[in-house]
């Protein structure tokens, strides 16, 4: 029976989600204006006087108390209004709407990346009737998971960068290249334009930096997934399958990878929140304008109202992937449906 | 494998040795088609840079990234200043191809060049030339710079010709002209599109125009065919922004890029004795200092002057920067107005125990100090702090290091909180000792550590005196008065590694600014 996506939203999470993104809002904000790094005292000109000091801060609305900072803050921003970039001279979600598509489409290759991956390691060592095969796997596993995915990205950059010259290193796209696009997702957009050599060029600069989000969270999904499938291998109904005679790959494959899969689903949109995190890293070593290079530019420059913008879209992005796995849960058992 | 996956999917797939190089031929395509997205810069008339920071904005006389160096390079590709500069620092005709104040210091006139187009074929106009330094000079435009600006008002037109009054008298005016925010902007088309507008498709009278931008990705650039300045060498010029040093070394490896800046200086060794490229270090105006404040115990005259006669600067440039560098005595570096080579502060280790033992300390009595350091913000910064504090433990100095972010300098810094010691790089691309000896050790500047009313009452006379000599002269004898006193510990001159492949010419900038304009390829 179809369930209604209505019916299995979870509502309670949702406002639960709202006072965390609130308090997300509050702790950043304080957090901010007390560490160290006064971005006045980075942009004060050589001339300056105190009084040029004090009116630069004024303008900035950093003369004030925190609290008083945030009240006028948090009227703006409930209109959508997150202030204007220090560093930038731009609205600052406008800046984050640019950047996000081209860390959205990263992320959705590495997950589709780390779920093959992970799903078929995890199959075929669950399947496999070999030692040699299963220790292999279980060696190659421990090490993706011990491997950061920024050593994955300069490890890749040395091989297919700079070794075997295959692949771009930097960017996006192609600087020769023109779009000409009406949205930033240039891959989804490329590929429902039928632009092959748009489409070619974007995957190709981002094949690199999606492997090296994508191998460690392949890893989890593998070990979590081969000790549900081991688990669900021994239910009853798994048994039965057996004695009728059912082959082991259509038991896995019809019967126990649906149940094994729940927890693995859990596990994934928890890890794929820190994925979103990771590009953080992994878009500076390969230049990927995302919002995590973004982030980077916005520490070093100490731009507050953009700082304060990223810290809420990627509060934002978690509480969002959690409650889709929610969803997603309730949808695939029942059980856990709410209301 | 096969009987791998024959067991995994429970049928016979029939993989064969045929299959396998089937798969390989296939993958071999993919390559191929992979390497066609790997950007490489090979068309001669492209020219690709890797560059070491992203473009935050393209108006370059407002907000925070107006006054960064290293963002000059791009804007002088797009803009014009109003007085240009040879990378050896000195001045040239820009937009304006002749300057100057009257007798008394008055009044200042600027003749604006004939001929010059706007991007967008529109003619530059004396009226720019006004809006632009009246915009600069209004508090409420952002300018960082308006402190010089605002020093001139009351323009007038006559032809190609402008006159001003001068408000205040600085006589660094015109060298800012070719320095920071010292851009001409489009009266007509900045007041049409707005500043939101101009960000979004900016145009100057430079030499490149700009084709496309992608923050944090990279700025495309095309020749600007009616540039009054000739037509550029390239016809595209793409600066990809790749902040990783790391990964500015693996773009040019990959020839993703033609030419890169600010790399390791073991890199740069590597890369250019290694055959496939060539390479430029040349000093440039920015310099490696030591900022003392005025607490103790550096108010102890002998404690400061060991501290700066125990230091041993060319062996740090030679075992620490593999000997790019220039050893420095004041804040003035070679190039710069007011170097003085005959001020010296020598390396003199029995020197600085002597001193130190006038004031009662030794190795087994040491003085007790803190010292500053940001870590990787500079070449080899903590490495060289770590140098110099093992140097100054051998005569009687103990120094406890402490490292902190940049931002937390400047905040430091404007309030006057800095350790004893503290390092820090000071740039100075228009060479003039208002800008280096002048902002860092005048008192009132927000940027001073060392603060004394003996040392401002030297300075204080110097930012009006409109003796050109005179002036110059007198900042000399300031510079000379406070390595006599050890007011500050300057230690280098920085040298910029950029490496380029085989083909092109690179002329080093002294200001630090990589432009285009200074890329050729080779003569045949």
């Amino acid at each position: 029976m179809r369930v209604p996506f209505l019916a299995v939203l979870p509502w309670r999470s949702l406002l639960l989600a709202m006072v965390t993104l609130f308090g997300v809002a509050v702790v950043s904000f304080v957090l901010l204006r007390v560490v160290p790094g006064d971005p006045i005292a980075m942009m004060i000109s050589p001339g300056a006087s105190p009084e040029d000091i004090m009116r630069l801060r004024a303008s900035y609305g950093l003369d004030r108390s925190i609290p008083v900072q945030f009240v006028i803050w948090l009227g703006h921003a409930v209109t959508g209004d997150f202030g204007t970039s220090i560093s930038m001279r731009q609205d600052v979600m406008h800046l984050i709407a640019g950047r996000l598509p081209a860390t959205t489409e990263l992320t959705l290759l590495a997950l589709v990346i780390a779920l093959v991956l992970g799903i078929g390691t995890a199959v075929l060592s669950t399947l496999s009737r070999r030692k040699l095969v299963g220790a292999a796997i279980e060696n190659g596993n421990g090490i993706l998971l011990a491997v950061p995915d920024f050593v994955w990205a300069l490890t890749f950059v040395v091989l297919f960068g700079v070794a075997w010259q295959i692949l771009p290193i930097s960017g996006r796209i192609d600087p020769r290249i023109s779009t000409d696009f009406a949205t930033n997702f240039v891959l989804f957009e490329g590929l429902l334009r039928l632009r092959p050599a748009v489409v070619g060029d974007v995957l190709a600069h981002m094949i690199m930096p999606a492997f090296a989000l994508a191998l460690p969270l392949a890893a989890v999904i593998m070990r979590v997934l081969k000790g549900a499938l081991e688990a669900e291998g021994q239910q009853d109904y798994a048994l039965l399958a057996k004695i009728r005679g059912r082959s082991k790959l259509r038991i896995t494959l019809q019967e126990t990878l649906r149940n094994a899969l729940v927890p693995t689903l859990a596990l994934t949109g928890v890890q794929f929140t820190f994925m979103f995190g990771g590009t953080v890293i992994v878009e500076r070593i390969f230049s990927y304008p995302g919002i995590g290079n973004l982030a980077i530019d916005a520490v070093i420059n100490r731009d507050l109202p953009l700082i304060q913008g990223l810290i809420l879209v990627f509060g934002l992005i978690f509480i969002l992937i959690n409650l889709a796995v929610e969803a997603s849960f309730a949808m695939l058992n029942p059980r856990l449906r709410h209301g | 494998m096969t009987t791998l996956l024959r067991d995994a999917i429970g049928m016979n797939i029939g993989t064969t040795r045929r299959d396998f190089l089937k798969l390989a031929g296939a993958g071999a395509v993919l390559a191929g088609f992979l390497r066609g997205g790997a950007a490489m810069a090979a068309d001669t008339d492209t020219v690709t840079i890797a560059y070491n920071v992203n473009l935050p904005a393209f108006d370059p006389t407002v907000g925070p990234s107006a006054v960064n160096p290293t963002i000059q390079a791009i804007y002088r590709s797009i803009f014009d200043q109003y007085v240009g500069q040879k990378p050896d620092l000195s001045f040239e005709p820009g937009l304006l191809t002749e300057w100057g104040w009257n007798d008394d210091k008055t009044k200042v006139w600027m003749t604006v060049r004939e001929g010059v187009t706007w991007h967008d074929d529109s003619k530059l106009t004396p009226e720019d030339v006004v809006w632009s330094l009246e915009r600069a000079g209004d508090e409420k435009s952002g300018n960082p710079i308006q402190f010089v600006w605002s020093t001139i008002g009351n323009f007038t037109i006559d032809g190609q010709r402008i006159e001003a009054d001068v408000k205040s008298f600085d006589p660094t005016l015109f060298k800012w002209m070719a320095f920071l925010t010292g851009y001409v902007m489009p009266k007509a088309y900045y007041e049409k599109v707005g500043a939101e507008g101009f960000e979004q498709k900016p145009i100057g009278t430079g030499p490149y125009m700009v084709d496309e931008f992608q923050s944090n990705g990279f700025l495309r650039l095309k020749a600007h065919k009616d540039y009054w300045g000739g037509k550029p060498a390239f016809e595209t010029v793409i600066f990809k922004f790749v902040p990783d040093a790391s990964s500015r070394v693996a773009e040019i490896e990959s020839g993703g890029s033609d030419v890169t800046l600010q790399i390791p200086y073991e890199e740069y060794d590597r890369l250019t004795k290694g055959g496939r490229f060539s390479g430029t270090c040349e000093p440039v105006s920015d310099i490696g200092m030591i900022f003392i404040n005025n607490v103790e115990p550096l108010l102890d005259k002998n404690v400061r002057l060991a501290a700066c006669h125990a230091v041993d600067k060319q062996a740090i440039i030679t075992r620490l920067l593999r000997g790019y560098g220039t050893p420095i005595d004041t804040l003035e570096a070679p190039g710069y107005a007011a170097y003085d080579p005959s001020i010296k502060v020598p390396h003199d280790p029995e020197l600085a125990r002597k001193l130190l033992a006038d004031s009662g300390f030794s190795t087994d009595n040491p003085v007790k100090v803190t010292i500053q350091t940001t870590r990787g913000y500079m070449p080899k910064d903590y490495e060289m702090i770590q140098a110099i504090v093992g140097m100054w433990r051998k005569v009687g100095i103990e120094a406890t290091i402490e490292v902190y972010e940049i931002a937390k300098h400047y905040e430091l810094r404007a309030a006057d909180q800095l350790a004893p010691f503290a390092f820090y790089n000071w740039g100075n691309a228009i060479g003039d000792p208002a800008t280096s000896t002048g902002f860092a050790m005048f008192g009132p500047s927000p940027h001073s550590v060392w603060n004394t009313d003996d040392l401002d009452a030297r300075i204080a006379p110097l930012w009006g005196e409109k003796d050109e000599e005179k002036r110059i002269e007198g900042w000399k004898a300031v510079d000379r008065y406070i390595a006599e006193e050890g007011y500050v510990l300057p230690i280098l001159q920085y040298a910029q590694p950029i490496v380029f492949r085989k083909g092109l010419t690179v002329t080093a900038n002294q200001s630090e600014a990589l432009q285009p304009t200074l890329i050729a390829p080779d003569k045949a």
